[in-house]
């Protein structure tokens, strides 16, 4: 094999964007055109004159002791320029996003299949690849702890030096012995759903020549990765700098570090540009996935449907390091009632270690899983008493009086019965006539598997809720940097955050704020990066409110300077009234005062703001009990599906969704939000599974990971409130993960309604439903 | 080996290419076009869907030496110079972009379409665009910018 010189492709760079809008306007992404033109800079697209190619060698075992590792004939390998283990690691070993329990690469012991052994960067990826294959790892197989209630166990293995247990939450809510007249139980298993997004891991890492290092990357949060990165390379901070390179969508998955400290440590060791990019199959075991559950309820009710208490056991398995598990399950752990009124719970939500692949992250994080356990549930309390299921859900429904079974008061507007009677009332599909089949509406397709004869039709509903924002007292904070100043006759705005660009609009989210609070039309959102302060992760449905919030600060400041510089260029005392309007500073009665280009000439404002939301509280120890939550999001799904009784084939005909998003900053861009989040709720219901046996991922690709494909997603009839949020910026709500969470159970209560199936198991199998 | 192809109407040469590269990997990081994505890398997604004598293939499934002297059109032909095609100008529009990783293949994948059906029906779209995985839009959106793309097209 030959690796011949290469052209260049691109080269790492900022990738500013303009756009024009106002708050509540449907804005077309600045970054649309690079992107239908094949031009816009993912991570894995990046090049540099002199790059490597850098390759992980992994482990084949859930659970080893390393007893060698020998790299010579790696090394030995053609164009390979260099091969790295733990030995070579600059600073500390261990990383994690709340424990720092994994290690940058396995040492003593490997916990997982996949576990990173061994780092090569060579001239082609291919080379790379190969001489990973030959670094000689000698292990003492042991046998992998992979069931999460024999991790509970006190004889079982300690995967870490603190026993199994990751996080045990304790919620002792109202009366414990609280006893009811009518009681349903249920035992659920939730699957594990892999991200999926479509760009690989990937990143390009470039060392200074000074010791430091510059990393183009696909992250969600630039800052955590720099703090960790740091630690682990020896450096200092302002060593390791992050850009945001274009992102191939993130949902959880890019939450925790993959392959950024290895590029970084083949980069200062080779002194070369080096670039990762994960296939697939490596991408199933380089991150997290969501956590796969097994949920134990029992529900007590009044026989006109009051709930008078719940009983819940949540056991997640964590797999084998600890990621974000210890906030997963306090969210499933407080969500575990749902969106109801609850006066007495008793819940426990363990978070356990095991040697099956470690999970973390994924939208909806911890209360996609409760949603399977407590909407199965409230189905079956309403079959127990006959009442119809949306009733029986109403009558439950939070409100603005209500409190969270954490004891914490849900104040704002709490539209849960409203979003439950919107979604009722949408017309449902009609039922194609016999002569108007159309194969591929049918569950099987274009297989041609049935004409109808034993398709049954059902419907079914669900609603879910989870925090917005980091919970539990995290320092919940973003930075953005606002320049204004003129060229050619017009003010142009700047905006710099490093809020991480995901895919789900941010970008333009950030331009529209600015655009609205400076009344200036061109608007620049430059490209996120460590050189201005965090601005957390795009994750827990929090950037156009966090981020969204900094911009909207900063601009504030911004327009207090511009008032200021009038107030003294015009000799005027007053500027009461003054708005920013039209590119000109506008007195309360309209009229032009002075252009912003006039006003601002030469002169550049740039003010720097951070947002913070309300604090939040730690959960009680013991009790589950304090103010841990700063906002919530709710959804509500109906689902209507045709089953194929006799092969147990499912074809989700049609979902509709209410949603209360606070304000829509961007409609267009909410709908997106709303469609693909239900997308990937249907995925987990019906075919989305990381098949893991043993401690082995059996299914690493998309060949044998089944996504929604467009002929899978039905259509998604949508109703969008807009009830505003009095304490948040223009009062938004959180978007993107509610369309998670109740999506999928809806699919599963109307599969249950078609077949008479208890399905306590998602995704759901054929073979559930015909045996 | 020695690749010499019509790559968006323009010869191109590939020097060096080891036999076991791939088409997608040949347009990628020798030729200096990265707009077909390496999602799966496995035929699955659809994502480095491209035009091969005409023919929509996924890149990652052609090898680099099937395509000497051939002529390929990638995403980055599409556009006339500076001016979107429509589908282009279609999916910016209608929202079919959100991460975009998938957009480069949607996009070849409807503009075949398009060129054989030219006002499909819905489910003509579905079965066409079956083989694009999109993880991000839930592909309401991408119906919607098919329909505008092919009102456009058809009134031209």
């Amino acid at each position: 094999m030959t690796a011949g010189a290469v052209l260049p492709t691109r080269q790492p760079q900022a990738a500013a964007a303009s756009v024009t809008g106002r708050v509540g306007e449907s804005v077309r992404r600045p970054d649309g055109v690079l992107k239908v033109r094949g031009d816009f800079p993912y991570s894995s697209d990046l090049w540099v004159e002199g790059m490597l190619w850098g390759a992980t060698s992994r482990s084949p075992h859930p659970y080893a002791r390393i007893v060698s590792i020998d790299t010579s004939e790696a090394l030995a390998s053609p164009g390979v320029r260099a091969v790295l283990t733990h030995e070579d690691v600059p600073g500390r070993k261990l990383y994690g996003l709340e424990i720092p329990d994994q290690p940058v690469l396995a040492f003593d012991v490997v916990r997982y299949w996949g576990e990173a052994v061994a780092l090569v960067a060579a001239d082609h990826p291919e080379q790379a690849r190969r001489a990973a294959r030959k670094v000689r790892v000698e292990y003492e197989v042991r046998k992998p702890l992979t069931d999460p209630e024999e991790a509970l166990t006190p004889e079982a293995t300690r995967l870490h030096p603190g026993g199994n247990v990751t996080r045990h939450v304790t919620i002792r809510h109202g009366d414990q012995d609280a006893r009811a007249d009518v009681v349903v139980r249920g035992e659920y298993e939730i699957g594990m759903q892999d991200q999926a997004p479509l760009g690989p891991e990937s990143g390009l890492a470039i060392p200074d020549g000074e010791g430091g290092v510059d990393l183009y990357v696909a992250t969600q949060w630039l800052h955590v990765d720099q703090d960790q990165l740091a630690g682990c390379l020896g450096l200092a901070p302002d060593q390791v700098r992050l850009t945001l390179a274009g992102v191939g969508g993130a949902f959880g998955s890019r939450e925790d570090l993959s392959m950024q400290a290895h590029a970084c440590m083949l980069a200062l060791r080779t002194g070369r540009p080096v670039k990762i990019v994960y296939s697939r199959p490596e991408s199933f075991v380089g991150h997290v996935h969501r956590h796969p559950g097994r949920l134990r309820y029992e529900h007590g009710a009044t026989r006109d449907g009051k709930l008078v208490y719940v009983k819940a056991r949540i056991l997640l398995d964590g797999g084998a390091y600890a990621s974000s598990s210890t906030a997963v399950i306090a969210n499933a752990s407080c969500f575990a009632v749902g969106p109801y009124q609850c006066p007495n719970a008793t819940i426990d939500g363990w978070v356990v270690y095991t040697n099956n692949p470690p999970c973390g992250a994924m939208r909806g994080f911890g209360s996609v899983q409760n949603c399977y356990a407590h909407e199965a549930q409230m189905d079956k309390l309403a079959a127990a008493l006959g009442m119809d299921p949306v009733a029986i859900r109403m009558r439950n429904a939070m409100d603005g009086s209500s409190r969270l079974i954490t004891g914490q008061a849900m104040e704002g507007p709490i539209p849960v019965a409203e979003l439950l009677r919107r979604v009722q009332e949408m017309p449902l599909p009609p039922v194609a006539g016999a002569d108007h089949l159309d194969l591929t509406a049918l569950p099987g397709g274009v297989s041609n598997t049935t004409h109808g004869e034993s398709v049954r039709r059902g419907v079914g509903y669900a609603v879910g809720f989870k925090n917005v924002g980091y919970s539990e007292g995290f320092d919940d904070y973003s930075t953005a940097r606002v320049t204004l100043a003129a060229a050619g006759g017009r003010p142009r705005a700047e905006v710099h955050t490093a809020g991480a660009e995901v895919g789900q609009g941010l970008v333009t989210v950030q331009a529209q704020i600015a655009g609205t609070e400076l009344g200036v039309r061109d608007v620049t959102v430059l490209n996120a990066d460590t050189r201005v302060g965090s601005a957390g992760s795009s994750s827990a449905s929090r950037q156009t409110y966090i981020t969204g919030g900094a911009v909207k600060a900063a601009c504030e400041a911004v327009r207090e300077r511009i008032f200021a510089l009038a107030q003294s260029e015009l000799g005027s005392r007053s500027g009461a009234g003054w708005r920013l309007e039209r590119e000109a500073i506008v007195s309360a009665d309209g009229e032009v005062i002075v252009t912003l280009a006039t006003l601002l000439g030469e002169e550049v404002i740039e003010e720097t703001r951070e947002f913070r939301p309300r604090r939040t509280n730690r959960l009680d120890p013991k009790t589950g009990q304090a103010d841990a939550h700063m906002q919530y999001a709710f959804a509500a799904h109906r689902a209507v599906v045709d089953v194929d009784t006799e092969l147990g084939l499912v074809k989700v005909v049609e979902l509709a969704t209410a949603q209360d998003v606070g304000k829509a900053i961007n409609p267009l861009a909410v709908e997106g939000q709303l469609e693909g989040g239900a997308a990937q709720g249907l995925g987990l219901a019906v075919m989305e599974e990381v098949q893991v046996k043993d401690g082995v991922i059996r299914n690493p690709s998309f060949t044998d990971y089944l996504l929604p494909t467009i002929l899978d997603m039905p259509p998604v009839r949508m109703d969008v409130l807009e009830l505003g949020d009095p304490r948040s910026p223009y009062g938004v709500k959180g978007v993107g993960e509610p369309p998670t969470i109740s999506s999928g159970p809806a699919i599963v209560a109307a599969i249950r309604a078609a077949t008479g199936r208890p399905l306590a198991r998602v995704p759901v199998r054929p073979h559930d439903i015909v045996t | 080996m020695r690749i010499t192809c019509t790559v968006n109407g323009r010869p191109q040469v590939a020097d060096s290419v080891w036999a076991g590269e791939s088409l997608l990997y040949v347009l990628r990081e020798r030729l200096g076009l990265p707009g077909s994505k390496n999602a799966c890398e496995q035929g699955e997604c659809g994502s480095c869907s491209v035009y091969l004598d005409g023919t929509l293939v996924c890149a990652c499934l052609v090898l680099g030496g099937q395509a000497d002297g051939r002529e390929i059109v990638t995403v980055e032909g599409l556009s006339n110079g500076d001016s979107l095609h429509p589908v282009q100008q279609a999916f910016v529009e209608a929202g079919a972009v959100q991460c975009g990783f998938c957009t480069p293949g949607l996009v070849v994948a409807t503009h075949d379409l398009l060129r054989r059906v030219p006002r499909p029906s819905d489910a003509q779209i579905r079965e066409a665009l079956a083989g694009n995985i999109c993880r991000c839009t839930g592909y309401a959106k991408i119906i919607d910018a098919v329909h505008l793309a092919a009102g456009r097209m058809g009134a031209a």
